[in-house]
């Protein structure tokens, strides 16, 4: 469903991706590991069209990004990295807004939408708070909420769980799961544990190349006995 | 062209949801008042009852006005992020642009609206030409839009609003002195003279006093209009790039 091919971002001299391809189908989530600045978020940022490709395609339904971007953002969901909203907007303002851009425009239509996403993130307490006085893990679930409120076939998380308390890690990770028969899914995290609790696949990027692309399983089978941070560690050391 | 109502929506409330606005109408009310009655407005002077003394300052009011409203239109959004969350919404980046725009533009046409008691208060005095009452308050609603073009594409190229202001401030004061003579002057002293009186063309005064004499002249609304499409045109190609 999510195709990338040969994608290339440079700034300045710098290649902050550097050919990355994969492909995803629906039923699967693809976690995205590597270190800082290795190029997940960048990668993450040109399929969802926010940032225009050096080189490369990705397409997402068989639809070209650079094509047509707007066919495209209506089939994603997307949780940006720190989940930026409008801070002088309350929750449901927010989710509000949201849900009129992607077309539920009559008060049942989008009201339905803000509370089914509202109910998904247990975002109920907080729903007439502005979103500026919120605290971290709740600002995290408005950026969740918003990326699944037009429950689109595909989603696209970065560091979904970043800033949860354990109950809602694992509530989150456990919300992932119980969508992904109908979804694509592609996740970037810094949890090693998260990849192995709920991916069916994952993808090690290193200095904006693919280095590592197969099950959990087969990850961990690489050094038996091993902990995952090792192999992790291992396979990304030239990677300062 | 359906995705601009939300934005529009969620831009024009924005304003409100801050007391930045509040605080600018309220000055920019009190300030056009005083002005008109300070002895360089001459109202009680003219001894006739017409709205040019009110409105005569407007292009200067302006000058602070539309910096004020455009300047947190993209910069605000660069700074805190969301503007990812706006493009990656379906949602072309002329949608945007304009939606903002407009909702921008609607803010300052409230403020000159809100100008309609001191109007009535010279109907009550005097009888005014009300025609020329509605070609001045033409003018100066196209006047603010052209501004905010300008202070939109300002709020594009920088992600500090306090730079947005200033940027805008300088551009529309600068498009504001094309009108006078001492400056074109000098202007004909290190351009060439067709290029000097390209250039004082651009003035917003000459193009707004002809309104506030009653005279609609096309020339006048093309050119405020296609200062307007101009800025926006090169606001989509700022945040594009
Ligand atoms: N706008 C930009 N201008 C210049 N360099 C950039 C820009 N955006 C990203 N980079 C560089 O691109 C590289 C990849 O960044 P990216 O944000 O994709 O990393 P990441 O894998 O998401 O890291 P993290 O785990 O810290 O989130 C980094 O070296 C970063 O400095
Ligand atoms: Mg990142």
């Amino acid at each position: 469903m999510i195709e990338v091919k040969g994608l290339v971002k440079t700034y300045g001299t710098k290649r902050a991706v550097d050919g990355v391809s994969f492909a995803v189908s629906r039923g699967e989530i693809l976690g995205f590991l590597g270190p800082n600045g290795a190029g997940k978020s960048t990668t993450m940022k040109m399929i969802t069209g926010f940032i225009r490709p050096t080189a490369g395609t990705a397409t997402v339904d068989g639809i070209d990004v650079t094509a047509d971007p707007v066919a495209v953002k209506t089939k994603l969901g997307y949780l940006p990295e720190s989940a930026p909203a409008y801070p002088e907007m309350t929750v449901a303002e927010f989710l509000g807004f949201i849900a009129e851009v992607r077309g539920f425009r009559t008060y049942d239509a989008k009201r339905s939408q803000v509370d089914r996403a509202i109910a998904l993130t247990h975002l109920a307490p907080v729903r007439n708070q502005t979103i500026e006085t919120l605290s971290k893990g709740f600002k995290q679930r408005v950026g969740f909420a918003q990326a699944l409120l037009h429950d689109p076939p595909a989603l696209i998380l970065d560091e979904p769980t970043d800033g949860l308390d354990p109950n809602q890690k694992i509530e989150v990770r456990s919300l992932i799961k119980s969508m992904a028969a109908t979804k694509t899914i592609i996740l970037s995290t810094h949890i090693l544990e998260e990849v192995e609790a709920i991916c069916t696949r994952v993808i090690i990027i290193s200095r904006g190349k693919v280095v590592i692309d197969e099950t959990p399983t087969a990850l961990r089978a690489r050094q038996p006995g091993a902990r995952l941070d090792e192999i992790f560690r291992s396979l990304t050391a030239s990677d300062v | 062209m359906k995705q601009i109502f939300p934005i529009f929506k969620r831009e024009f409330l924005g304003y409100f949801r801050a007391p930045v606005a509040y605080v600018f109408l309220i000055a920019f009310l009190v300030i056009s008042v005083a002005l008109a009655f300070s002895r360089y407005g001459g109202f009680f002077k003219a001894g006739v009852a017409s709205v040019e003394t009110y409105f005569v300052f407007l292009p200067w009011i302006f000058v602070i006005l539309a910096p004020a409203a455009g300047m947190r239109l993209w910069a605000e959004e660069k700074r805190s992020g969301t503007v990812e969350l706006l493009f990656t919404l379906p949602v072309t980046t002329v949608e945007a642009v304009f939606a903002k725009f407009l909702a921008g533009w609607t803010f300052l046409t409230v403020a000159v609206l809100l100008s309609f008691p001191m109007t009535l208060t010279i109907g009550y005095l005097g009888s005014p030409d009300w025609g020329v009452v509605a070609t001045t308050y033409l003018g100066a609603v196209l006047m603010a839009g052209a501004y905010l073009g300008v202070c939109s594409l300002m709020s594009a190229l920088t992600k500090n609003q306090v730079v947005a202001f200033v940027l805008g401030f300088i551009v529309c004061l600068a498009l504001l002195f094309l009108g006078f003579s001492s400056f074109t002057d000098s202007l004909e002293k290190i351009f060439p003279l067709p290029v000097a009186d390209a250039l004082a063309n651009f003035s917003f005064i000459t193009h707004f006093d002809a309104f506030t004499k009653g005279i609609v002249d096309p020339k006048d609304v093309v050119f405020f209009l296609s200062l307007m499409g101009f800025t926006l045109f090169l606001n989509v190609i700022a945040l594009e790039r």
